[in-house]
């Protein structure tokens, strides 16, 4: 395999990334959701193997296999059971005004794209084009997270913005040092466990997933 | 090419300047003309009609001979102002817009004829006589001056006349309305544009003299980015009021419907142009050395009002204010052409500026023809029917063959579909469009082909609407109650609308001659051309960066659809059965009335609800429930209101500014002589602290 | 330019003409297999075009000549892009006559036409299927021209005999952009042939009526005309497509061996992409009118970022 060849399918498959955070953006059912979160994952691990395969920093397959196990077995084989426990996994989430949050989404893409320009003049790393397309993963995902209501999707929208940003890491510099990636992805864990606990209580105490719910708490009600 | 012309040829009689002022001198005599014949109307309107023909053909040939020939002729004429006389120049530049105008007009003097006619059988046409001639020499006069005064003056007795125009119906509260709020925009422009003029005469001669009113002293004139940027956002915002580019577009589809007709033809046909003449001559001409954020504004208005203005358009329902919203669409089109010549030029790529110059100028052409072409077809069918609502319309096409037929010609220019002529400039603009690849700047590379986007949504919605309105005004059942006696539209209509379909399909069909006839004008402007590689694969093909890139061919889609046409008829001729008429079949439906027909607002139904948040939609249904179950109404009646939503953003809060500021100001006036007197001591008394 | 190549221009153009119906058989057959079915035969459309052009026209009684006209303009488009679109061959002598634009252009044209028609007879059902259309095609055509555009700029053309030929040339494989492109292609050909979201071509109900409602009130040769033409535009879109992304086949030279290669190819490849064609129309549900919005919006979606991706990745 050229470097050539590698170049392309690294930019390939962030093509590929890009286009299932445009899908999680636009998917309404929780259980695509979660589908696509997998499918992203598992993209991402293969675009991290080739980039250590090009750049040749063997730490790279480390973390590949640690976000093929992390991203795509265990994190979305949580968020199955969860939401299979709460009985929620055929629910459907009104998506308010999916084109105009579309035509946000791509505005993005072309912000991100403005932003990284410049780093991508410098830098002279092979897979610095798709800098740009991580860092657009990465604000899709808060999109996401702004514009949806469901508990549930908030945190794939987090997942999805994590997805981002070790992307950008990829692409950028490599990838960070592998302490700093474990620790990334002991806290993602830690993080999803804490939300699958607190989906329970908000669960039990709402009796729906839906954040706007959470209004209540607030004094004075 | 400049000033190669010695000061001797000005004394040459027969030069195209002084043809084109010949024609203006005629135009002028018009008023008097009126005022001579005015109690023999039929003859007024012969004559009047022969004058402007004749004058129009006499600019024509000026406009072709300078645009054919390359040559610029100039004439300084001892009027005007003590000291500061009128400047006329003819260049290339000129030329084509002279040309535009010309043709158009011609066309619209031989339909006038007829037109006029029918105005005349029921009210006195003196004053509409006297400024339609006025109107048509502003427009000529505009193209020629030189020099900011006469500029400024022609651009005045344009404004002037098209009001007198607009008000001709004076009896009707809606007219008077629609002439006040095109005079207010108008002059806001004109004020702008003064300032403009105003800040370049300034910096061309130093804030010394007077000297720098002509364009030659502005050419020279070195202009530092600030004042040059200052000049030319003022001469913008002047041109868009004019031009009815959104958000300035308000006064547009007011005024030109309820003028007669033939003058609604020409507004919307070419007096929008003279101001897309004043943007080209300012930035290309004048000021030359650009930003790049320049051309993006002008780009970005162009896509807003492209889209915008079909947007409106599909949700009228008024025949002619219809045809109105679309002048904003189109010059939106046009606009988005010489936005991307502006973009091209500010980063030296003059080659592909040239392109993008010569579609947006394209455009300019063929707008003026369709919408002509358009305009007096509704013309004729408001002169048959007396009624301008499409929802009382239909099946004209029946009592109305010619008409429907021509109409329909402009529709299918407008909707830009091959191989008329409306499709030829949008292709170009779509080539512009993906020549963004050469451009340094990544983002501007990247945002630019979005654009292209948005023109072919505008396309594609200009056809729909374009279905919508020859398919509700022409075909189907007659939707009114009562039918009123239709009739044709006479000769002398006919040929004019003839002139300008024919005109649209030869537009279509020869695109590479028109490029390489117009190509001095970026070769002039930009010292760029496109004629070598737009005719590289002959003049049959059309291939404006090169042939293995794009080309079209509109003369052999035209003979493809003949030659197929005819072998297909024959061939299913040969031995074909009687074609048997009988009454609807409609899936075995009976007791359909032509009231259940699809009508425009109900065609425009699906597309109101996707494009529904960009309007002020008020929809409410009432029911009267006659019979015994309110399940059951007797009758419903439903009411639809579409508003611009640019009303209450941007006119209400300045109307309601400028009332506060007024009646404050009111507040002055007491009536009391000694308060008068108080001001005037203050004024004095400021006034000599400052002298001081 | 030689004369054999104008040869190969018959020879194509016949191919659209007679290959078109067999196509639409094909699909058809598929179709009722993966419904559990017993299908027609595959030259089933063959037998309704003939039996439509033996039977007499039977006309509204105020039709008007647009009606008439019709027919014979949409089958004219589809013939004229036939000789445009390199079905067998890229060296064509009429090749030059349109770009990709241009063709979007034509079939517009038709699909103008055939609303006005809808329109002519002044039936409630005829002005519903006109504005439908309308609309479908004002999103549409956006997403097909961003498509257009992608692959225009990836291969610096928008001629498509020169995008065959830098496809050829060209070492690179895989591109992000093309690929976009690609799927947003596909979800355009689906709407813009009435296949789905919201038409059905096989039925007669309100609901998903959109092309069979303009072309209600036709009948004998003028419907015969229309139903060919409508088999060729999915023909001439498919075949769009295979140029633009897949022209693997397609001869680059005129000599009758490879013409013979090209015929072959593209015989398999229309098989291919009607067993594609069944799985997609199968396996989606219908839509709702209004939420045709999100079904093109998906297809300009795929198409801007595939041009994003140009910019970006390429």
């Amino acid at each position: 395999m050229s470097l050539q060849v590698a170049a392309q399918i690294n930019s390939f498959l962030a093509a590929i990334v890009l286009l299932t955070a445009f899908a999680m953006l636009m998917q309404r059912r929780v259980y695509g959701l979660i589908h696509l979160f997998t499918w992203q994952g598992l993209f991402l691990s293969i675009n991290t193997a080739i980039v250590g395969y090009v750049a040749n920093r063997h730490h790279l397959y480390i973390s590949s296999i640690l976000t093929l196990s992390l991203k795509v077995i265990l994190l979305p084989y949580i968020l199955h059971m969860l939401i299979i426990k709460l009985k929620i996994h055929k629910e459907v989430e009104t998506v308010v005004n999916s084109s105009f949050t579309m035509f946000i989404g791509i505005a993005l893409v072309i912000f991100s794209y403005y932003l990284t320009a410049p780093v991508t003049e410098l830098s002279t790393s092979i897979t610095r084009s798709t800098l740009a397309v991580a860092l657009a993963t990465v604000m899709i995902g808060l999109l996401m997270m702004i514009t949806r209501r469901h508990a549930v999707t908030q945190i794939i929208g987090f997942l999805a913005m994590e997805n981002g940003l070790f992307f950008a890491a990829t692409s950028a510099t490599y990838g960070m040092p592998l302490v700093v990636e474990l620790g990334v992805a002991l806290d993602v864990l830690i993080a999803a466990f804490i939300f699958g606990i607190f989906f329970f209580h908000i669960h039990t105490t709402f009796d729906s997933l839906d954040v706007d719910q959470m209004a209540r708490l607030k004094e004075g009600d | 090419m400049e000033n190669t012309i010695s000061p001797l040829c000005k004394i040459e009689v027969f030069a195209p300047i002084n043809v084109a002022s010949l024609s203006i001198a005629l135009l002028l005599l018009l008023p008097a003309l009126a005022a001579i014949f005015r109690r023999r109307q039929s003859a007024l309107v012969a004559a009047c009609s022969a004058l402007i023909g004749f004058s129009s053909l006499l600019s024509i040939i000026a406009g072709v001979w300078t645009v054919s020939s390359h040559i610029t002729g100039r004439l300084v004429l001892p009027i005007g102002l003590p000291d500061l006389p009128f400047h006329l120049r003819l260049d290339p530049l000129s030329g084509f817009f002279l040309f535009v105008v010309g043709l158009l007009s011609f066309f619209v003097s031989v339909y006038s004829a007829g037109y006029m006619r029918g105005i005349a059988a029921h009210r006195p046409v003196t004053r509409l006589v006297s400024f339609y001639g006025l109107f048509v020499a502003g427009m000529f006069m505009v193209v020629l001056a030189d020099d900011a005064l006469f500029f400024l003056v022609s651009w005045e007795v344009m404004a002037a006349a098209s009001y007198f125009l607009v008000m001709f119906e004076d009896e009707k509260a809606v007219n008077r309305r629609a002439a006040f709020l095109y005079m207010v925009i108008a002059h806001v422009g004109a004020i702008a544009i003064l300032l403009s003029f105003g800040v370049m005469a300034g910096i061309a001669s130093g804030f010394e003299s007077f000297n720098g009113y002509t364009f030659d002293a502005m050419r020279q004139a070195k202009f530092p980015l600030e004042w040059a940027t200052v000049a030319f956002l003022l001469s913008f915002f002047g041109f868009a009021a004019k031009a009815g580019v959104v958000p300035l577009h308000v006064w547009l589809p007011e005024a030109h419907p309820v003028a007669p007709s033939n003058i609604s033809a020409l507004m919307s046909g070419v007096m929008l142009k003279t101001a897309i003449y004043g943007i080209v001559r300012i930035t290309f001409d004048i000021l030359k050395v650009f930003p790049w954020w320049w051309g993006a504004i002008v780009l970005v208005l162009g896509l807003v009002s492209a889209v915008m203005g079909v947007l409106y358009a599909l949700m009228q329902h008024d025949l002619k204010r219809l045809l109105a919203y679309h002048s904003v669409e189109n010059i939106g089109i046009i606009l988005i052409g010489i936005g991307l010549a502006m973009i091209f030029t500010s980063f030296n790529l003059s080659v592909l500026a040239a392109l993008a110059l010569i579609a947006g100028l394209y455009h300019t052409l063929n707008h003026a023809m369709f919408k002509g072409l358009l305009f007096m077809g509704a013309g004729a069918v408001l002169h048959a029917t007396g009624e301008r609502n499409m929802e009382e319309m239909g099946g004209l096409i029946h009592q109305m063959p010619w008409t429907a037929a021509l109409f329909l010609v402009g529709c299918i220019s407008i909707s830009a579909l091959p191989p008329f002529n409306g499709f030829v400039s949008e292709w170009l603009t779509f080539q512009a469009f993906l020549l963004s690849p050469s451009l340094p700047s990544s983002l501007i590379r990247l945002l630019v082909p979005l654009g292209a986007a948005l023109l072919a949504l505008t396309g594609a919605l200009a056809a729909a609407c374009f279905v919508k309105a020859f398919g509700v005004t022409f075909l189907g059942h007659w939707r009114g109650h009562g039918r009123p006696h239709v009739h044709e539209a006479d000769w002398f209509m006919r040929a004019g609308m003839l002139m300008a379909a024919v005109t649209c399909l030869l537009l279509g069909i020869f695109p590479t001659m028109v490029v390489e006839w117009l190509d001095i004008i970026p070769g002039q402007l930009l010292g760029a051309t496109i004629s070598t590689s737009a005719g590289a694969a002959g003049w049959m093909w059309l291939t404006p960066i090169a042939p293995e890139r794009a080309s079209y061919s509109g003369l052999v889609v035209l003979f493809g659809f003949i030659m197929i046409f005819a072998a297909a008829y024959f061939i299913l001729h040969i031995k074909a059965g009687k074609i048997q008429r009988v009454p609807v079949w409609d899936c075995g439906f009976e007791k359909m009335t032509a009231r259940m027909q699809y009508n425009a607002t109900s065609f425009s139904m699906p597309i109101r609800r996707i494009f529904g948040f960009l309007f002020n939609i008020g929809e409410h249904k009432r029911l009267s429930p006659q019979s015994a179950h309110p399940a059951f109404p007797a009758k419903m009646h439903y009411y639809l209101r579409v508003r611009d939503r640019f009303w209450n953003w941007l006119y209400m809060p300045v109307t309601k500014t400028s009332f506060w500021f007024s009646r404050g100001i009111g507040n002055l006036q007491r009536g009391r002589i000694q308060t008068y007197l108080i001001y005037s001591f203050i004024t004095i008394i400021i006034l000599l602290v400052f002298v001081r | 330019m030689n004369p054999f190549s104008f040869f190969i221009e018959i020879v194509q153009v016949a191919t659209l003409l007679g290959l078109a119906p067999l196509f639409i058989g094909w699909v058809r057959m598929l179709k009722c297999w993966t419904q559990g079915r017993s299908s027609a035969s595959i030259l089933q459309p063959y037998m309704d075009l003939a039996k439509l052009f033996r039977k007499n026209v039977v006309l509204a009684e105020n039709a008007s000549w647009v009606f008439r006209f019709t027919p014979y303009l949409v089958f004219c488009t589809a013939v004229l892009a036939g000789g445009i679109i390199p079905i067998l061959s890229v060296d064509l002598p009429f090749a030059p006559t349109a770009d990709v634009i241009v063709l979007v252009g034509l079939f517009a044209t038709a699909r103008f036409f055939t609303a006005l028609a809808g329109m002519d007879i002044g039936t409630a059902f005829g002005g519903m299927g006109s504005s439908r259309e309308m609309t479908i095609a004002s999103l549409a055509e956006p997403a097909m021209l961003m498509s257009i555009f992608t692959v225009s700029l990836a291969n610096k053309s928008t001629s498509i005999a020169q995008i065959v030929q830098v496809i050829y040339s060209g070492q690179s494989v895989l591109r992000p952009s093309l690929a976009f492109a690609f799927f947003a292609f596909i979800l355009i050909t689906l709407t813009e042939t009435g296949r789905i979201p919201v038409d059905n071509p096989a039925t007669h109900l309100e609901l998903t009526m959109i092309h069979e409602a303009m072309i209600l009130e036709y009948s004998g040769r003028h419907l015969a005309l229309i139903e060919w033409a409508s088999m060729m535009k999915l023909f001439l879109f498919v075949m769009l497509g295979i140029a633009c992304f897949a022209p693997w086949g397609i001869a680059e030279s005129v000599d009758i061996v490879t013409v013979l290669y090209a015929f072959i190819f593209m015989v398999l490849k229309l098989g291919i992409v009607g067993a594609g064609l069944i799985l997609i129309e199968t396996g989606l549900a219908k839509m709702r009118l209004f939420r045709l919005t999100e079904f093109l919006g998906a297809a300009f979606l795929m198409a801007t970022l595939g041009m994003l991706s140009f910019f970006i990745l390429e």
